[in-house]
C-alpha cells in the first residue's frame, strides 16, 4: 500500500486597504449601491487610461519588506486578456513576468507548536475584476445575470507560495498567519466574508519518497480558513482514490462546494485560456527607488515575530502565550496597555497575568461577541488592569474577578471599586470569620474528615470548596486552606 | 467666403481688427461644412459650435488683444477619435455609433481653454487603423484635389476640412503616420510630435505606445500655436511626458544656427537625407517634387548629406505586429455588454460577443485583431511580438545614430501621390496585392512612430496627372525628441520661402 504525500501551493488574493482603486479615483468601499463606484476607468469607456495608485504600490513594498522579499526596482505592469462580462477591459491589468515583490517567506505554529517556514514565490499588484450576480435581482429577467462593477478595478496583491507544504491543516495555518500578517501590517482589512482575502489552493499528491510533483488541480475562490483546509482534505482524498483505483487526474480548476463538502470541476486545462500576456503599453514600467524602500520601512510597524521575541525576552512569557499576544496588533496594544497600567507588580508576573486574563476570559467574551476586536472590547485595557489591581492586591479572589469582568463587560460605565463596595464582594481575610465558617463545614461533613484523615486530598479540596460557597466567594482560598489543614491536622 | 483658406494667424488678425466676428467665422465654416461633397466630416452641431462661439467673442472683447490666446476664437474640427462630450464619437466605427462621451478627452479641453471653437468631428478611418480614409464605417472622405481619390488615412477626414477650406484647423493621430500621410496627400501641414508630448487622455486607442495626436493646419505656424495648446502633463496619462509646457512658436522666424544670417536662416543646420528614403521606391513625381524642395532648403544655407537608417524596410513588419497585438486588447472593451453595438441575434454569451462585434467591426478592424490575437498567442509571443519589440529599439537605434550627423532628417511621406478610391498605391513591391501595397506605403512614417520622435510633413511641391488634376506632394521632417520648435521654425523657413502651402485645389468641377 502507498503511502501518499500531499502537497499544496497557496496563491492567495489580498484586497489592499486603500481608499480608491488600483487605476482610477473611485472609492473602494464596500456594500455601496451597484455600479456607483465605477468611475469613466473602470467602466473601460473609449478614452479612459489607467493611473496607478502610489498607495497601493506602497502596500505591496510594505509587505515585501515583512517577509523579507525582495522589492523589485523595475516591474511590469502586464495585460492578462480575456472576455468575461464582469471585465470590462477584456482584460485584467496584472503582473507577470516581472513582479513587484520576489521571494520571501512567512514562518508561523502549526497547533502541535511545531514551527514551520513557507516560502514565497513572489508577490504581485494587480486589478479586481467586477461582479457578476445570476440570481436574485429584481426586474430581472429569467436567464439574465446583472453586472456590479463596484469591485472592478478594486488593487490587490496575488501572493504565491511554492508548493512546499504537506497537508490541509499546514496550508491553513499559513494562511491564518499570512491573514495574520497583512492586518497586522495594515495593508488588508482582513474581512473574509466581503472577500478581501481569498485562496486558490493547488493540490497534487504523489507516493511519499517521490522527487517529482503530481499533476495538481486548482481549487479557486476559497475564503475561509476552514473550507480551505477541507477543500485539501477532499481533493486530495479524491486525487488518491482515482490514482489507486488506476485512474489519472486531469489538470484542471475546481470549485468547493462547501454545502456538499466536495470539490467540482470548473474548466480543465484544455479548455484553459490563452491570456496573451504583454506589457500593459498604457503603463510605464513601474520605478522603486532605494527612498521609496527606505520611507516604508520607516513607516513600518514591528513585525509580529518580532513582537514574540521581545514578549517571551522583556516579560517571560511562553511561546504560546506570545504568540496570542502578538496575534494581532490590536491584542499586542491591549496587551501592553494593561501591563502600563498595572505599575505596582513584579513585570514578568503582570505580564502573566494579563495574558492569562486575554487568553481565557477576554478571548471567551471577545469571541461570543460576534466580530468584536481587542480594540473594541468593552472592558478596556484600564478598566482590566483596575480589575487585576484589586486582584493582586487581596481585595478580590479570583472567581469574584471573573465575575466582575462579566459584569463590567455588560456595563463598563461601572468602576471595579464602587462594584466591590456595592455588593460586598472585599475578599474575607478575617480569620475569626474563617474558622466558624471551617468549624461548620467539619461538623456537617464527618465523612469527608474522614476520608481526609485516611489520605484523601481530594476531600480537603471539596471541603475548600464547601467554605468558598458558605463565603460567597469572598473568603481567600489560599487562608481557608490552611485553616482546615490546623483544624483536620491538630 | 473671403476667409475659407486663411491659416490661423490671418484669421486671427480678421478677429482682432473686428472685421469678422468669432460667431460669424464659425457660421462660414459650418455653412461650408453642411453638404460638403468631400464626406471630411461625421458630425456637426451648428447650436453647440455657434454657443462656444459667442462665448470666445464676448472673452474676445473683455480681453486686450495683447492678452487674447492666439487661438481664442479660431474653429477647429476634431478627428472622431477624440471623445467630446458634445458630439458623438465613433472613431469611425459602426461599433460606436452614436456613442456619446461623458468627458471630452485631454486635447479637446486643453484647446477649448485656448479659446478654440470645435465645428464637429472628423471622418476618419476605423479606429484609425488605415491609409486612405476608405475603412471608415460610415463614408469615404475624398481628396479635394481630385475627388476620385482618397486623401490618405486614418486622419483622412480632418485633412480634407483643411485642404477645402472646411475647417481652418483640425487635430490628428498619428499611429503609423495617419497625420503625416493624409497632410501629405492633401497639401496640408502636419505634425506628431514626441511621443507623450499630447495627453491620450479621451483618444479611442488604437495602439497605445504609438498614438499620438498633434495639429493640421495650413501652415507651420498654425500647427505651432496648435501644438503649444495641446501639449503639456497630464497626469492622467502615465505615458505623458513631465516636460514643462512649452511655447512652440517661440523659434518661427529666426537664424536657427548661429552661422545662419537672415538670407540664409539655415545656413550650419545639416539635413540628412537616409538613403533608403530616396531610393527607387519612391515614384517620379515624388522624388522630382523632394529634390526641388530640396534645393530651395539648401538655397537657404542648410547642408544636406546622406545618412543611414539601415532597419527601414523592418519597421513595416515590427508595425504590423506591434500595432494590431496592442489593438487586438485595446478594442476588446467593445463587447456589447456595456456600450456600443450589441447583437440581436445574441443568444448566450459567446453569441453575445462572436456577432456584436463581426457585426460592427469593419474587415480592416477584424484583420488587425485576428493578426495581433494571433502574435501574442502562447508559442507564438517570443517569435513575433517580442522580436519586434527587439526590432523596434534596433529601428530608434537608427535614427540616434543618424543624428550624430545631422540635425533633422527630411525625406518623403509616401512614395506615392494620392491614388484612385478603391485602387491601391503602385507599388513594384505589392504587385498584385493591394492590402500589402498599402501597407507599405506607410514605410517612411513608420519609423518616427515606432522610434516616438516627432515628425511633420508639409506641401512641397505637385504631381500633375493626365486628368489635368495637381496632387500635392508632401515633404516629411524628422527630428530627435523634443526638438518639435526647431522642426517648426525649420519648416517656417521653407514656407516663407515657397508657397506649396498657399495653393488651394480648384473643385468648382466637385460633384456633390
Amino acid at each position: 500500500m502507498t503511502t501518499w504525500e500531499i502537497v499544496v501551493g497557496l496563491e492567495t488574493h489580498v484586497q489592499l486597504k486603500t481608499r480608491s482603486k488600483m487605476f482610477s479615483p473611485a472609492p473602494t468601499a464596500f456594500g455601496a449601491k451597484p455600479n456607483t463606484q465605477a468611475h469613466p476607468i473602470d467602466l473601460a469607456l473609449p478614452g479612459v487610461l489607467p493611473s496607478p495608485n502610489l498607495g497601493a504600490i506602497d502596500c505591496a513594498i510594505r509587505f515585501g519588506l515583512a517577509v523579507g522579499g525582495e522589492i523589485a526596482r523595475r516591474s511590469v505592469f502586464a495585460r492578462k486578456n480575456y472576455f468575461y462580462p464582469d471585465l470590462p477591459k477584456g482584460y485584467q491589468i496584472s503582473q507577470f513576468e516581472l513582479p513587484v515583490v520576489a521571494g520571501g517567506s512567512l514562518s508561523f505554529c502549526l497547533s502541535d507548536g511545531s514551527e514551520r517556514t513557507v516560502q514565497l514565490t513572489r508577490a504581485h499588484l494587480e486589478e479586481d475584476a467586477g461582479k457578476s450576480v445570476h440570481e436574485g435581482l429584481a426586474g430581472l429577467a429569467p436567464q439574465t445575470s446583472g453586472i456590479d462593477l463596484n469591485r472592478a478595478g478594486t488593487p490587490l496583491l496575488e501572493i504565491v507560495t511554492e508548493p512546499v507544504m504537506r497537508s490541509a491543516q499546514e496550508a491553513a495555518a499559513y494562511a491564518r498567519a499570512l491573514h495574520g500578517l497583512v492586518t497586522w501590517m495594515d495593508i488588508c482589512d482582513g474581512n473574509l466574508q466581503e472577500g478581501s482575502f481569498r485562496c486558490d489552493a493547488n493540490v497534487s499528491v504523489r507516493p511519499k519518497g517521490s522527487e517529482a510533483f503530481g499533476t495538481r488541480c486548482e481549487i479557486k475562490n476559497i475564503n475561509s480558513f476552514r473550507f480551505l483546509e477541507r477543500a485539501i482534505e477532499y481533493e486530495a482524498a479524491r486525487q488518491i482514490e482515482l490514482i489507486e483505483s488506476g485512474g489519472q487526474v486531469r489538470q484542471e480548476t475546481r470549485l468547493f462546494d462547501p454545502d456538499r463538502d466536495e470539490t467540482r470541476s470548473m474548466r480543465s486545462k484544455e479548455d484553459a485560456h490563452d491570456y496573451r500576456y504583454f506589457p500593459d503599453p498604457d503603463l510605464p514600467t513601474l520605478l522603486i527607488d532605494e527612498k521609496t524602500i527606505d520611507q516604508v520601512r520607516q513607516s513600518m510597524p514591528i513585525l509580529p515575530k518580532q513582537a514574540r521575541l521581545k514578549l517571551m525576552e522583556q516579560f517571560g512569557l511562553s511561546a504560546q502565550d506570545a504568540d496570542l499576544v502578538a496575534a494581532s496588533r490590536e491584542a499586542l496594544s491591549f496587551f501592553q496597555k494593561t501591563v502600563e497600567a498595572l505599575p505596582g507588580l513584579e513585570p514578568t508576573k503582570t505580564a502573566k497575568l494579563v495574558a492569562n486574563w486575554m487568553a481565557a476570559d477576554l478571548s471567551t467574551f471577545l469571541n461570543r461577541s460576534e466580530g468584536l476586536g481587542y480594540g473594541e472590547a468593552p472592558v478596556t485595557p484600564l478598566l482590566l488592569a483596575s480589575l487585576l489591581q484589586r486582584l493582586g492586591d487581596g481585595t478580590i479572589s479570583s472567581k469574584i474577578a471573573r465575575e466582575l469582568f462579566a459584569q463590567l463587560w455588560q456595563d463598563p460605565k461601572q468602576t471595579v471599586d464602587g462594584l466591590i463596595e456595592s455588593q460586598g464582594l472585599r475578599q474575607v481575610q478575617d480569620t475569626g470569620q474563617i474558622d466558624g465558617w471551617v468549624a461548620e463545614v467539619i461538623s456537617a461533613n464527618p465523612k469527608m474528615v474522614d476520608e481526609y484523615k485516611a489520605g484523601k486530598d481530594k476531600a480537603l479540596n471539596a471541603m475548600v470548596g464547601q467554605v468558598m460557597k458558605k463565603s460567597q466567594g469572598k473568603a481567600n482560598p489560599s487562608a481557608v486552606t490552611q485553616a482546615l489543614k490546623s483544624k483536620l491536622d491538630a | 467666403m473671403e476667409f475659407r483658406f486663411s491659416p490661423l494667424s490671418e484669421l486671427r488678425r480678421a478677429l482682432d481688427s473686428g472685421m469678422v466676428s468669432v460667431e460669424e467665422l464659425a457660421q462660414d465654416y459650418l455653412a461650408a461644412l453642411k453638404n460638403e461633397p468631400f464626406g471630411a466630416s461625421l458630425a456637426v452641431a451648428p447650436e453647440l459650435t455657434l454657443k462656444q462661439a459667442r462665448y470666445c467673442q464676448n472673452l474676445l472683447e473683455k480681453t486686450p488683444p495683447d492678452q487674447r490666446s492666439p487661438l481664442l476664437g479660431l474653429p477647429v474640427i476634431h478627428k472622431d477619435v477624440f471623445v467630446t462630450t458634445g458630439w458623438p464619437t465613433t472613431a469611425g466605427s459602426k461599433i460606436l455609433e452614436n456613442y456619446q462621451s461623458p468627458f471630452n478627452a485631454q486635447a479637446v479641453d486643453q484647446l477649448e481653454s485656448a479659446g478654440m471653437v470645435c465645428l464637429g468631428k472628423a471622418n476618419c478611418d476605423e479606429f484609425a487603423m488605415g491609409s486612405t480614409n476608405e475603412h471608415s464605417a460610415y463614408k469615404p472622405a475624398r481628396n479635394p484635389w481630385d475627388t476620385r481619390r482618397i486623401p490618405g488615412g486614418s486622419s483622412g477626414g480632418s485633412a480634407v476640412a483643411v485642404a477645402a477650406g472646411l475647417a481652418p484647423a483640425a487635430t490628428g493621430t498619428d499611429t503609423g503616420g495617419s497625420i503625416r500621410q493624409p497632410a501629405a496627400m492633401c497639401g496640408i501641414t502636419g505634425i506628431k510630435p514626441t511621443y507623450g508630448r499630447v495627453s491620450r487622455w479621451g483618444l479611442v486607442a488604437y495602439a497605445s505606445s504609438l498614438d499620438q495626436a498633434g495639429p493640421m493646419a495650413r501652415t507651420a505656424q498654425d500647427c505651432a500655436w496648435m501644438l503649444s495648446a495641446m501639449a503639456g502633463f497630464d497626469p492622467k496619462d502615465s505615458t505623458s511626458l513631465n516636460e514643462p509646457s512649452e511655447d512652440f512658436a517661440r523659434l518661427l522666424g529666426k537664424p536657427m544656427t548661429d552661422a545662419a544670417s537672415t538670407e540664409q536662416p539655415l545656413r550650419g543646420l545639416r539635413l540628412g537625407m537616409p538613403s533608403q528614403y530616396f531610393s527607387n521606391q519612391i515614384s517620379p513625381a515624388v522624388a522630382k517634387a523632394l529634390e526641388a524642395a530640396l534645393q530651395v532648403l539648401r538655397g537657404l544655407g542648410a547642408e544636406t548629406l546622406e545618412v543611414d537608417l539601415p532597419r527601414t524596410e523592418l519597421s513595416l513588419p515590427a508595425y504590423y505586429v506591434i500595432a494590431p497585438a496592442e489593438a487586438s486588447s485595446n478594442l476588446s472593451r467593445f463587447d456589447g455588454v456595456r456600450y456600443g453595438h450589441r447583437s440581436e441575434k445574441a443568444t448566450d454569451l459567446e453569441s453575445l460577443y462572436c456577432l456584436s462585434r463581426t457585426e460592427a467591426f469593419g474587415p480592416e478592424v477584424r484583420r488587425r485583431i485576428l493578426l495581433g490575437s494571433y502574435v501574442l498567442s502562447h508559442g507564438y509571443y517570443d517569435a513575433y511580438y517580442l522580436q519586434a519589440q527587439k526590432v523596434r529599439r534596433l529601428v530608434a537605434m537608427d535614427f540616434d545614430r543618424a543624428f550624430e550627423h545631422c540635425d533633422f532628417i527630411v525625406g518623403p511621406v509616401s512614395p506615392v501621390t494620392a491614388w484612385r478610391l478603391g485602387d491601391s498605391p503602385a507599388l513594384e513591391a505589392a504587385k498584385d496585392n493591394p492590402l500589402l501595397a498599402e501597407y507599405l506605403s506607410d514605410v517612411f512614417t513608420l519609423g518616427a512612430s515606432l522610434s516616438g520622435l516627432p515628425a511633420m510633413s508639409m506641401p512641397c511641391g505637385f504631381e500633375s496627372t493626365a486628368g489635368g488634376h495637381r496632387l500635392p506632394v508632401g515633404l516629411q521632417l524628422i527630428g530627435p525628441r523634443f526638438e518639435e520648435a526647431k522642426m517648426l521654425a525649420l519648416a517656417d523657413h521653407f514656407q516663407l520661402a515657397t508657397n506649396f502651402h498657399e495653393q488651394t485645389p480648384d473643385f468648382s468641377g466637385a460633384q456633390s
